[in-house]
């Protein structure tokens, strides 16, 4: 049972024994696997891409006019930067009722429930519980999935637009949004929505698809046979981050 | 079909119970903070205060996110400066960009009066 990568010949009584020098891969830095320290640092390099994103919507935000007026007498216009919470109102089934952030707070919900069993998957990992792990997985994935029904629904609705649409300066109508032109206010706003929330929107469906490889090797006894959990670990990190991410997604661009 | 192994795969011990109170811990307490952030949202103008509020906050969940849930807070401490120094920089570049932007806009704005 060797798994020395190394091109280097061997000699047959060195691989009887596992390596154990310091210098040999026989110990870990930082206390920490392999697997997991990887897995750390990609975390790091996409948070500084999600950190780039929001960093870009604050500039763009900032280089744009805010809106002075009074929230109430709040309408879109292309010259100032739309308040959020007039733009994010609508809930599924509930047409024309002004639910400022209602879906969002759902979203935000079902993301940090998802987060939980998780936790709790990785938790029973510890404990070398088979079925509880498939238990939590099973959730977490039910989670995840809610969530991108939400995204999209709430994609479709932004992409669609409200009854009303906003009077253009050609002296038409334009209702919801695409990457030229929006109902909301400047054609960035939009863009930026969608390549934010579109670039974590694509995280959790790559973290839908490792929990179900997860699942699959926990059900087939994989995991068991290796003596550990340590891989519904490593994906229960990139879950997390996934909802970290939402953390501030839901700050800069729906709260602030 | 090389592996014949035998399905009655049953642990050697017993399955320790679940310790799962850290866990709904602090799921309560990003919940807590979470509808706070809805309260002030709802109750608090519009204004800078409010934003730093939301901010801290935010800062606030994701301590307890990286902190609990990604198990950070019991690495050992090499592993926690490698991931929070990197990540204290891009303070800098937000605060450094934002600023650009309102610069932008200044002169975007003023540059046909």
């Amino acid at each position: 049972m060797s798994t020395i990568s190394t091109t280097q010949t061997i000699p047959d009584t060195a691989l009887d024994k596992p390596r154990t020098g310091t210098w040999d891969g026989g110990n870990e830095p930082f206390k920490a696997s392999y697997g997991k320290l990887m897995m750390w640092f990609f975390l790091l390099s996409d948070a500084f891409t999600f950190a780039a994103f929001l960093t870009t919507y604050g500039l763009i935000r900032h280089r744009h006019d805010a809106y002075t007026g009074t929230p109430e007498a709040f309408q879109f216009s292309t010259s100032y930067w739309p308040i959020p919470e007039k733009v994010f109102d609508a809930f599924p089934g509930l047409h024309g009722v002004h639910l400022p952030l209602g879906f969002v707070a759902l979203m935000t919900m079902i993301l940090i429930f998802s987060s939980v069993t998780m936790v709790l998957a990785v938790e029973a990992g510890h404990r070398m519980d088979k079925k509880d792990v498939q238990k939590w997985l099973l959730w977490t994935i039910l989670f995840g999935t809610t969530f991108l029904g939400c995204q999209a629904w709430e994609w479709t609705h932004f992409i669609t637009g409200t009854d009303e649409g906003t009077l253009m300066n050609d002296g038409t109508v334009f209702r919801g949004a695409n990457l030229a032109m929006n109902q909301y206010g400047p054609v960035l706003f939009a863009d930026l929505f969608f390549f934010i929330t579109g670039f974590h929107g694509t995280h959790v469906f790559s973290g839908v698809c490792l929990l179900v490889y997860a699942f699959i090797a926990t059900t087939n006894g994989t995991f068991e046979k290796r003596g550990h959990y340590e891989m519904v670990e490593k994906i229960g990190l990139y879950w997390h981050f996934v909802d970290l991410v939402w953390v501030f997604v839901f700050t800069f661009f729906y709260l602030v | 079909m090389a592996q014949h192994a035998p399905d009655h795969s049953a642990p050697v011990g017993e399955i320790p119970k679940p310790n799962t109170g850290w866990i709904w811990k602090t799921f309560w307490i990003i919940s807590a903070i979470t509808a706070l952030e809805f309260l002030i949202a709802y109750l608090m103008p519009a204004n800078t205060l409010r934003n730093s509020i939301f901010i801290i906050l935010t800062i606030f969940k994701a301590f307890f996110i990286v902190a609990e849930f990604m198990h950070l807070k019991h690495e050992t401490k090499g592993l926690i400066w490698t991931i929070l120094i990197p990540m204290s920089l891009l303070i800098w570049l937000l605060v450094a960009l934002i600023t650009e932007g309102n610069y932008l806009g200044d002169s975007i704005q003023n540059a046909f009066k």
